[in-house]
């Protein structure tokens, strides 16, 4: 097994393990709960392999005072990568203690147990605890050091039962755990004014608003960042609303017109990275050519909640409470704005809503900070708007794609070439040498954004994320074009470049299937060699019905699969997708290989909602923008899915015992894309090339726009 | 400021604010009940959810003087961990929720809805909580805890 390079980085075990003399032992990790149940899942780890009772662990809240820096909590890594080194932790942990309780007992280490914290003879004398060791055991010890090479793989070790989620019961009963229930004794309410672009400067706030705020409100403005403070939040509320009304910003980029964003995203200065290069040179394949072009529009992370952090500066130290999703990079891009010591700064992990991807996190809770040194030690608190929420923060690039392949006589694929345009994937703080936080762009001296680029092959890609077929093609050619400009900001959403690509490649390899005259599901178990991507194809055809008659009429079925970065989860999607007055999908079907499941029920929770939050990005979801800037800063102009519209969601999970978790987190978004898109080709026998599936676009595919894949 | 007396859970409280100000905001700041959420302040997401009389309304949209001698109740007073309301206990047995934000709006507008329908079909129940957005996509989740407390409820 390698080792974690969270463990690599935080290699003592005290980094990561306190134990305490009344046996209550706390874990802390640097993966942070972003309402995926994470903690609990490695909670369930450390328990299991020190051999606790859950009510004796706790995992400690994230802070750059205490917790291991594990980087940003993305990318579907953290049980891969946090949890195998809370396993090397705990087994290391675990060991030291039973080598401890054998040394003062006399007995070979090897016979020991550890049950409920107790240290236990075979025949059930207890010979140490970890509380009665905790005072002679040294945790400052290196990880590997405690665990010999050679011992029993770690991902071998049965797991308890499931726990459920440590952080479910605050929630329903109405206790405060979110940031935006945080207060600080003394704390001021502050509102951030933004110009309706990316780019814009304050031309102009009329006197007499300044002379117009009452009393107990006041403003911040640093160039053309400016904010209202109140000590009541309602004051703040009401005057950010006037100021809003007042304020006259010049805006320094044109925004692409919106009917012809697919057009303007081939026509922009791009980089063009080659993932797979083919065989160039060599002579067309003989056989048919097929070709066809898909696109999809921005899409919003769309928290339920606002953005919020709060900050307090003393003069010296500057803390900042936020739900970000990095707390050492959140850290770090602070101290580099503010031109301050990255030790005298601190920041507190608190739980927000769920975020989906780098939403405006990092950027509120550097309004905080900003404003928290213009109060003179009083603490701030910053809350974004919907419209904010919506429109300021950052979103998932526009997507665009050329496909084309042979499909040979011998029914082979052959000559795959894919080209996808697209902005960067992570602007993310710190990512590409610049502080990556939105209010400093516009204060006097900051730095603007940078167009956001992309993640490199090792961490999965970005626009580029699952462009490579999976399947059997030949030599595939394989490039990404992203964008040096950025006139609406881009970066990272849940599963990055996966959702587009995938729904791409599967609706194309329907579209090959029915030029073939070949099954769906057959053509693309030709052409799979993992045993592992055939299984869950396979066994969500299987549970889904595939090859019976439809259940209704204008309902049909769809496939899609991909492995999740290619080196990922195992995942299909069967889609039953109804088309009458609109689209809607009344079932979906994932089956999916996560490797090892840490927590069941927590894997099926993942692979519902992330189902489910596809689904609404596949049908509805699409940021509307004018010359003026973003329009849809409502859930009127941007839906999601509502209760009524959920499809009913069936998950099959298959085990894989001793073989390494994988993250469960976003590996359905592609697949669940593509099979809704072939779903409703299924259904009526239209190709609809556009995501979002509205109204708008599929009447547009059934007949204002002539097909696009072309059949010579 | 103007002094308003509201009913709150079950108990009479003062406030000195705005006549505009809103209940969520009285709620929140001034009583110190965080269960009820921001989510748009536009009575689009629901998660600002409260009982006034027994109804389910927006408290983001409600000014404070609008709720004259109504009686509002929040999540806070509809069960505890020791004695939960079915709808709590079924949330939690079914582990229905995911980041929780939008969970104490969905459970005051449920437990309304059950009140007036003790045994909702399952598009009963989604049609009755489309008020409501969940952005986790925990609704599957969410309609089915429903439908196990109203079972729970009836035995």
């Amino acid at each position: 097994m390698t080792l974690s390079p969270s463990l690599a980085a935080n290699p003592l075990i005290s980094s990561w393990l306190t134990i305490r003399a009344d046996g209550t032992v706390t874990l802390r990790v640097g993966k942070a709960e972003l309402g995926q149940g994470i903690h609990t899942a490695l909670a369930q780890i450390a328990v299991t392999e020190l051999g606790l009772s859950p009510d004796q662990l706790v995992v400690a809240p994230l802070s750059t005072a205490a917790s291991p820096d594990e980087g940003f909590t993305a990318g579907s890594l953290s049980t891969q990568v946090s949890g195998a080194a809370v396993r090397a932790v705990g087994a290391a942990a675990r060991r030291l203690f039973i080598e401890a309780a054998a040394r003062r007992a006399a007995v070979p280490a090897s016979s020991l147990t550890v049950v409920d914290g107790a240290i236990r003879t075979p025949e059930g004398e207890i010979v140490g605890s970890y509380s009665s060791l905790a005072a002679e055991v040294n945790l400052d010890v290196d990880t590997a050091g405690a665990v010999p090479a050679g011992a029993v793989p770690l991902a071998e070790r049965p797991a308890r039962s499931d726990l459920t989620r440590i952080d479910l019961p605050d929630k329903v009963f109405g206790r405060p755990r979110f940031i935006q229930d945080m207060e600080l004794p003394g704390m001021v309410h502050a509102r951030v004014i933004r110009p309706p672009l990316l780019r814009a400067t304050l031309a102009d706030i009329p006197e007499e608003r300044l002379a117009g705020l009452p009393p107990a409100a006041w403003m911040v403005r640093d160039g053309d960042f400016l904010a209202v403070l109140a000590d009541r939040e309602e004051v703040a509320d009401a005057d950010a609303a006037r100021l809003r009304g007042s304020a006259k910003w010049e805006p320094a980029d044109d925004l692409p017109e919106e009917s012809r964003l697919t057009s303007w995203l081939r026509d922009q200065r791009s980089e063009t990275s080659v993932l797979a290069a083919g065989e160039r040179g060599r002579p067309a394949p003989p056989g048919t050519r097929v070709s066809a072009s898909y696109s999809r529009g921005l899409i919003a992370h769309a928290s339920i909640a606002t953005s919020c952090a709060l900050a307090r500066f003393d003069g010296r130290l500057l803390e900042v409470w936020s739900h970000t999703q990095g707390i050492f990079p959140l850290r770090a891009a602070i101290a580099d704005a503010l031109g301050l010591d990255k030790s005298d700064v601190v920041v507190y992990h608190v739980e927000g809503a769920g975020c989906y991807g780098h939403n405006p996190a990092d950027d509120v809770a550097f309004d905080a900070a900003l404003l928290a040194c213009r109060t003179g030690g009083r603490a701030v608190r910053v809350l974004w708007d919907r419209a904010a929420e919506l429109g300021s923060g950052p979103l998932a690039s526009a997507m665009t794609a050329d496909v084309t392949a042979v499909l040979g006589p011998d029914g082979s694929v052959r000559d795959w070439t894919y080209d996808v345009w697209s902005n960067g994937y992570n602007g993310r703080p710190g990512y590409a040498g610049n502080p990556g936080l939105l209010a400093n762009g516009y204060r006097r001296g900051g730095r603007a954004l940078p167009p956001s680029v992309d993640p490199p092959l090792a961490s999965g890609l970005g626009s580029g994320r699952n462009a490579v077929p999976a399947y059997t093609v030949g030599s595939p050619r394989v490039a990404t074009h992203r964008l040096l400009s950025m006139p609406i900001r881009t970066s990272a959403i849940r599963s990055l470049g996966a959702h587009f690509n995938v729904f791409a490649i599967e609706s194309f390899m329907d579209e090959l299937a029915a030029a073939s005259g070949v099954d769906p599901l057959a053509f693309r178990l030709a052409r799979l060699d993992d045993e592992r991507a055939r299984a869950v194809l396979l066994a969500a055809a299987d549970a889904a019905g595939w090859g019976q008659p439809p259940g209704a009429a204008d309902t049909g079925l769809g496939l899609g699969y991909a492995r999740y970065k290619n080196t990922g989860a195992y995942c299909a999607a069967a889609a039953e997708v109804e088309a009458r007055e609109s689209v809607r999908v009344r079932r979906l079907v994932l089956a999916v290989d996560v490797g090892q499941v840490v927590n069941r029920d927590g894997v099926r929770n993942q692979i519902e909602g992330g189902a489910i939050q596809a689904a609404s990005w596949t049908l509805k979801e699409q940021v509307r923008f004018g010359p003026d800037g973003i329009t849809s800063l409502s859930w009127e102009t941007y839906p999601v899915l509502r209760f009524s519209e959920t499809p009913q969601v069936d998950v099959v999970v298959i085990g894989r015992p001793g073989y390494p978790s994988l993250g469960a987190g976003e590996c359905t978004a592609g697949p669940v894309a593509g099979a809704i898109a072939n779903g409703l080709f299924a259904a009526i026998g239209v190709r609809a090339r556009t995501l979002p599936l509205t109204d708008q676009n599929v009447l547009r595919a059934i007949g204002l726009d002539p097909p696009e894949a072309v059949i010579p | 400021m103007p002094v308003f007396l509201i009913n709150v859970n079950g108990e009479q409280a003062r406030v000195d604010t705005e006549p505009r100000t809103s209940l969520l905001t009285v709620l929140r700041n001034d009583l110190g009940l965080k269960a009820a959420k921001f989510g748009c302040g536009q009575t689009l997401c629901g998660a600002c959810t409260v009982w006034v009389d027994d109804r389910p309304v927006y408290a983001c949209d409600l000014p404070v003087e609008a709720v004259g001698d109504g009686k509002v109740r929040t999540l806070e007073s509809l069960g505890t961990e020791s004695a939960p309301h079915p709808l709590q206990r079924a949330f939690v047995e079914g582990q229905a929720g995911q980041c929780g934000y939008c969970l104490p709006g969905i459970i005051m507008r449920a437990a309304a809805f059950l009140r007036d329908h003790p045994a909702p079909s399952r598009a009963e129940v989604a049609e009755a909580l489309d008020p409501n957005l969940c952005r986790c996509g925990s609704q599957q989740r969410i309609v089915n805890a429903v439908l196990n407390a109203a079972t729970e409820a009836a035995r």
